[in-house]
C-alpha cells in the first residue's frame, strides 16, 4: 500500500474514492474543502488527520456528525501539529516494539490549520514539530483572515485589506502590516520539503503533496484558500480568484527542498496586473478611491520585487 | 439522530463513520460503504440551495474539472465518466458551471424549482461569439 498513487491526468484522478464527505457546514464555494479533497485523494495510504480550531474544524465536526472517513482528531486551536506529531511518534514506537497488528500499512500523518492557527496561535508548536523533523505534513489553509470568528486580522492579512479589527474608512486604509513570510520561516528550519500550492493548479498541487508524502521528515505546505465570505466575492468565483492570485504572482507557486534547493513550479504565460486581483475582491474595494490609489502601485512594486527575489534565489540555488 | 444538549454529550466523544470494519477505504466507493448515522454523508444540506446545477450529458466531454473543483463532493464520477450530481450535498455555489469548458456549457444553474427535463429540452445553443 505504500507505493505512490499513479495520477497521470484528471480522469485518472477522478477514480479516487473521496474520504471527505459532503454536508459539512463550510460556506458554499469555500476553497478549504477543495484543498482538503486534493490532499486526501493524492494518496491511497491510510490517513491519520488532525485539525486546528478554525473554519475547517468547526464545519466538519458538528456533533453528532463528522465529515471525515479517516482517523481524525481535534484538540485545541494551536496544537494540531503537536497532536499529529505525538500520534506519529507513538506509531513509530509501537512499530519498533512490534506491537502493531498491521505493521506494513504505512499511514500518513497530516495536520490541517488555518492561517490564524498557523501564522499566529500555533506558530511555536509548528516550529517545534518542524525542528524535531517528525514524519508528518502540515497544511496551512491560508485565507488571510480569522474567518471563523468574524474576520479579524491575522498576521497573514496583507496590506490594505479591510478586516473587522482593521477596518477601512475615512482615516485608515485597513490593514497596515505586510503579510508574514511563513514559507521563508519554515524553509529556514531546513525541513526536507516546503511548498506553496494553489487548488486551481491541481496537477502541481498533487505532485507536491505526493512528494511530501514520499518524503521522510517534516513537510510544510502553504495553500491559498480564497474565502468567499471575508474576501467578499461571489461563491461561484472561487476558482477565478485563485487563478488571479497565482497569475498575478501574489501567490507564487514554488518549493524549497532542505531549505536550500529552490524551484519555481509555475510561471504564468500572461502575468495579470495585481490591480485585477485586488479589484475582484470586496475587501480591497476602498483602494480604488483616489486617496488610496497609491497603495495599488505599492502592491504591484512589492509583488514584482518578491518575484524578482524568488527568481534570483532559484538561479543562485541558495 | 436525536441531538444532545451542550451538557449531555460525553467529553472526548468519538464518532464512528462506518458500521463494522472497512479494510481498504481508499478503494471503496461511497455507494459500497456502510455509513453510520454519525457520518455527514447521511445528512443533507439541500435546503441551503437557492439555485441548482442541471447536468446535460449531451455536451459533456468528461474533463472532470467540475469533479476536482467541487467543494462539496457532489459531482459523482464513476469510471472516468460524470454520471450525475449529488443533490443532498450540493450547496449551489456554482463553481462547477464556472469551470465547465464546453460550449454550450454542460452544466448550468437554474432556480431550485426548475424542472430538469424541461430545461434540458430548451438548453442554450452553441455561442459563436464566445468561441
Amino acid at each position: 500500500m505504500s507505493e505512490i498513487k499513479q495520477i497521470k491526468n484528471l480522469k485518472d484522478f477522478s477514480t479516487s474514492a473521496d474520504r471527505f464527505e459532503g454536508a459539512n457546514l463550510l460556506c458554499p464555494g469555500c476553497a478549504h474543502s477543495i484543498i482538503v479533497r486534493e490532499v486526501l485523494n493524492a494518496t491511497n495510504n491510510d490517513l491519520v488527520l488532525a485539525a486546528s480550531t478554525g473554519c475547517l474544524e468547526v464545519c466538519t465536526a458538528v456533533y453528532p456528525y463528522t465529515s471525515w472517513d479517516a482517523s481524525w482528531i481535534h484538540i485545541g486551536f494551536e496544537n494540531s501539529s503537536t497532536a499529529i506529531a505525538g500520534a506519529e511518534t507513538m506509531y513509530k514506537a509501537l512499530k519498533t516494539k512490534g506491537r502493531l497488528k498491521q505493521p506494513d500499512r504505512n499511514p500518513k500523518f497530516v495536520a490541517f490549520g488555518g492561517d490564524g492557527a498557523s501564522y499566529d496561535i500555533g506558530f511555536q508548536w509548528i516550529s517545534g514539530c518542524m525542528e524535531r523533523n517528525h514524519d508528518m505534513m502540515y497544511v496551512v489553509l491560508d485565507n488571510e483572515v480569522y474567518a471563523n470568528t468574524g474576520g479579524q486580522r491575522s498576521s497573514s492579512t496583507p496590506i490594505g485589506s479591510s478586516a473587522t479589527t482593521s477596518p477601512a474608512g475615512s482615516i485608515s486604509y485597513g490593514e497596515k502590516q505586510n503579510k508574514k513570510d511563513m514559507m521563508g520561516i519554515m524553509a529556514a528550519h531546513h525541513i526536507p520539503y516546503a511548498a506553496q500550492v494553489a487548488p486551481n493548479k491541481w496537477k502541481d498541487m498533487v505532485k507536491k503533496i505526493q512528494r511530501g508524502f514520499a518524503t521522510e521528515g517534516a513537510v510544510f505546505i502553504n495553500a491559498v484558500s480564497p474565502c468567499t465570505t471575508e474576501w467578499k466575492f461571489d461563491p461561484k468565483d472561487t476558482m477565478m480568484i485563485t487563478d488571479l492570485a497565482t497569475d498575478s504572482l501574489v501567490f507564487p507557486l514554488y518549493e524549497v527542498i532542505d531549505g536550500r534547493e529552490f524551484n519555481i513550479t509555475y510561471r504564468p504565460k500572461n502575468v495579470v496586473p495585481v490591480e485585477e486581483y485586488l479589484a475582484a475582491q470586496g475587501r480591497f474595494k476602498h483602494l480604488f478611491k483616489d486617496e488610496y490609489k497609491y497603495l495599488i502601485k505599492e502592491w504591484q512594486e512589492r509583488v514584482d520585487a518578491q518575484w524578482a527575489y524568488l527568481q534570483r534565489r532559484e538561479e543562485a540555488k541558495v | 439522530m436525536a441531538k444532545k444538549g451542550w451538557d449531555e454529550f460525553e467529553i472526548g466523544a468519538m464518532l464512528r463513520t462506518f458500521n463494522g470494519e472497512i479494510e481498504n477505504i481508499a478503494g471503496t466507493r461511497q455507494e459500497d460503504r456502510s455509513y453510520t448515522e454519525n457520518s455527514s454523508y447521511t445528512a443533507s444540506v439541500a435546503d441551503w440551495r437557492l439555485i441548482k446545477p442541471i447536468f446535460n450529458k449531451d455536451y459533456c466531454i468528461d474533463c472532470q474539472f467540475c469533479w476536482i473543483y467541487c467543494p462539496d463532493v457532489s459531482i459523482i464520477s464513476r469510471d472516468k465518466k460524470l454520471i450525475g450530481i449529488d443533490m443532498d450535498h450540493c450547496k449551489g455555489c456554482g463553481i462547477c458551471v464556472e469551470v465547465c469548458p464546453t460550449n454550450p456549457k454542460s452544466l448550468l444553474m437554474f432556480p431550485e424549482q426548475a424542472d430538469e427535463e424541461v430545461e434540458i429540452a430548451s438548453w442554450p445553443k452553441k455561442d459563436e461569439k464566445e468561441a
